[in-house]
């Protein structure tokens, strides 16, 4: 029976993979020979950012059992970080996949950073402090980026911090060959976009094999223990805070580099696009595909980014129509039959 | 805990679907105040016979800037419309698209109108949606001509892009020049959103300006989009500070409010807006009273006398039952600037959307086109448009000069 669980989730693990990789070399395929429309095409990266975000959270959300609702602030510090870096390597790093590799690490470090100063004080208590925690982050650095003035010349990057709101560009006090690559409210409004398909696949890919291993690592065993209850994981002697940390920074961690290459492949990016719906966005992609299951976020991040596109035909009401979509696949999926089915499918896979 | 935590989830799904319909009927009126409008905006404008050129516009159709991409839709479309009737070498045939003013769903609005087949682009409306599918533009050599985004970085660095509109800088610094020669010694404060591209490029170029002219700003306040419902400590402190002058480079929603808060706590100064404050009249839920008296920086003026503009105000009323706003007669100028364009250049139907673009960049320099919006409109080659801004005062609800 236990020699029977290991290859089920083995198998379902292997299988999502294998979907990961058929539908890039699909998607390739079809785009090599002119079959796939624009519309489809320019929607790739974002979809793979998406994917990469939701895959990610549900690292926090279904593995670790915390609730996160600023996710999209993760994504927003690995995007600016990202675009500074990539952009102020411009020259020292032409070829622009390795710049992007480094901007996409760049960002994901940053993110990091920031997910370790989110939940070191947060991560130790009991309780959904962590929401309240990350809905405020969230806001806070939609706000923090509003006040971020960075450029790079010659002479390095430059950076300023328009707390008043008096400062503009001219104030970072740049060569006349200087760049401005954060305009404070005006967001980076020249960003050089390198961000390829190939890089958002990789993405997806590394997110997955990271976040499969650590769920199937002895850390992951810890992780969900302590999700499943908390006092007998630390019984015996499982550190909490430190488990709760490692799922939440490396969760934190993707969605920099998710951020990152969201941010490399559109010119113009505004703080304001992190806002608290995107993060209920992601969380929606998480809850749709099912706490703690990686494919079915995968695939409800894939089908939640083409649909509000596929329903342009509704023109005004496609919203409308996109949500009346969304209950229905919520109705669907928790109707008693199909649950069954799908639990009789994943049976064991999901025995925790 | 398991309990509490479903109950968590469920109600971030009622807010995301709050969220959803917010994005989908718009937060209040703006998105349902036309609906005659909006029922056709996606269908093409009339059907010409043969061959005619694929006219795609981009705006927020839907979502808390509708007024604006509406009024670009239905603009383009009297525009096309005429054209067609007219029967001449070009025709158009038109395709609005929506991206709720955001820059990811922009490009793909563009992309799908490229699927379409779309040959020349009249949008995206907003600025932080146009840099997004500027960029797109520009390495895919497609003709755009984007009727209001007026921040400079949507045409920098790239020769296919122009504007119908004035830039951020010029309306800051005209604004500027306009109250220091007109209202010389006022003093001045300015409330802006410090978390829009917009309106923050018009308050940075303001602010320098006036320091130039010597005029006195006295007072700046900022606000952010999740503040913008409330007004008072902005308003006191520009009270407090002697302001007999507020500049508000902002749209109209929060100008709604800062109108109707100032007119509570009876603080009347002469508030001076830009070209986001035009749709104040047609908001819904909002005492166009209170506008009384309120100034603008308008390149268009729905009672201006000359018969053009009449017809044109004409046949906006009779089709969409209001009268048309500057992004409506800046859309109509686009598709006229887009048909000018197209005849110099010798463009034909059958040619490739790249063809046509450099067709027409070859052209756009060496135009000039009277429209609604100014008379002998020319381009330079980086995109900006040169015409004269007109400051108007709202009197009984409408626009006239001072």
């Amino acid at each position: 029976m236990k020699k029977m669980r290991i290859k089920q989730h083995t198998r379902t693990n292997f299988l999502t993979y294998l979907g990961v990789v058929a539908a890039f070399i699909i998607m390739n395929a079809l785009s090599a020979n002119g079959s796939l429309s624009r519309s489809l095409t320019g929607q790739l990266v974002p979809i793979c950012c998406y994917m990469s975000m939701a895959v990610s959270l549900n690292l926090t959300v279904g593995i670790l059992g915390e609730l996160s609702l600023g996710h999209a602030g993760f994504m927003s510090v690995g995007a600016f970080s990202g675009i500074v870096a990539a952009m102020s390597l411009q020259s020292l790093i032409p070829a622009a996949p390795l710049r992007l590799a480094v901007a996409m690490l760049v960002g994901a470090a940053a993110a990091a950073l920031a997910g370790l100063v989110v939940g070191s004080p947060v991560l130790r208590l009991r309780g959904d402090y962590l929401a309240i925690v990350t809905l405020a982050f969230g806001e806070i650095i939609k706000d923090l980026v509003n006040c971020l003035l960075v450029g790079v010349d010659a002479s390095g990057l430059h950076v300023a911090f328009n707390l008043t709101g008096s400062k503009t560009v001219e104030d970072l006090g740049m060569q006349p060959d200087g760049i401005a690559i954060i305009k404070g409210a005006q967001g980076a409004t020249s960003t050089t976009t390198i961000a390829t398909f190939t890089a958002g696949f990789i993405l997806v890919m590394v997110t997955l094999f990271v976040v499969l291993n650590l769920k199937y690592s002895r850390a992951g065993r810890a992780i969900m223990a302590l999700r499943d209850n908390a006092i007998a994981a630390e019984s015996v002697g499982v550190n909490i805070t430190k488990y709760k940390m490692m799922a939440f920074v490396t969760s934190a961690a993707l969605a920099g580099a998710a951020g990152a290459l969201y941010g490399l492949n559109f010119s113009s990016l505004q703080a304001t696009k992190f806002n608290f719906n995107t993060s209920i966005l992601i969380l929606v992609f998480v809850v749709l595909g099912g706490l703690g299951n990686l494919w079915g976020s995968l695939v409800a991040a894939a089908v939640l980014t083409v649909l509000p596109e596929l329903l342009r035909a509704f023109s005004d009401y496609r919203m409308l129509v996109y949500a009346i979509v969304l209950i229905l696949v919520m109705l669907a999926t928790n109707n008693p039959t199909i649950k069954t089915f799908l639990n009789w499918k994943s049976n064991g896979k999901e025995a925790a | 805990m398991k309990k509490f935590f479903g109950i968590l989830l469920a109600l971030a799904m009622v807010l995301s679907l709050a969220a959803c319909g917010g994005n989908g009927g718009g937060n209040d009126a703006p998105a349902n105040s036309n609906p005659p409008a909006s029922t056709d905006n996606n269908q093409p404008a009339a059907a010409p016979s043969g061959s005619a050129f694929k006219l795609g516009t981009i705006g927020p159709l839907t979502g808390d800037a509708a007024i604006y991409g509406q009024a670009v839709a239905n603009g383009a479309k009297i525009a096309v419309e005429e054209i067609n009737a007219m029967g001449g070498a070009v025709q158009f045939e038109l395709k609005s698209e929506d991206d709720v003013a955001d820059g990811e769903t922009s490009v793909n609005a563009y992309n799908s109108l490229m699927d379409w087949g779309m040959q020349v682009l009249v949008g995206p409306t907003t600025t932080g949606a146009s840099i997004a599918v500027a960029d797109k533009v520009s390495s895919e050599r497609t003709f755009m001509l984007t009727p209001s985004a007026s921040s400079a970085d949507v045409t920098a660095g790239k020769n296919n892009v122009f504007q119908v509109c004035f830039t951020d800088p010029n309306q800051g610094t005209a604004s500027a020049d306009y109250i220091s020669a007109n209202m010389a010694g006022s003093k001045v404060a300015v409330i802006y959103r410090n978390d829009d591209a917009y309106s923050q490029g018009i308050r940075d170029t303001f602010v320098s300006q006036a320091k130039a002219n010597g005029l006195e700003v006295v007072y700046e306040g900022a606000f952010t989009a999740d503040t913008s419902t409330d007004f008072s400590v902005q308003l006191t402190g520009a009270q407090s500070a002697g302001a007999d002058m507020v500049f508000l480079p902002i749209y109209y929603q929060p100008a709604s409010v800062i109108l109707t808060q100032a007119a509570a706590m009876n603080y009347a100064p002469t508030f001076f807006g830009v070209d986001g404050m035009d749709g104040i009249l047609t908001m819904e839920n909002f005492d166009a009273s209170l506008a009384e008296g309120v100034m603008l920086l308008t390149p268009f003026s729905a009672d201006a006398t000359d018969a053009r503009t009449q017809n044109f105000v004409q046949a906006y009323q009779a089709e969409f039952g209001e009268i048309p706003n500057q992004f409506a007669a800046d859309a109509y100028d686009g598709v006229y600037i887009m048909k000018a364009a197209l005849e110099a250049a010798g463009c034909t139907p059958d040619m490739s959307t790249a063809d046509i673009c450099e067709a027409i960049v070859g052209v756009m320099t060496s135009l000039s086109v009277d429209g609604l919006t100014g008379q002998g409109m020319t381009w330079g080659a980086d995109g900006a448009v040169s015409k004269d801004p007109m400051a108007v005062v709202i009197e009984n609800g409408t626009y006239v000069l001072p």
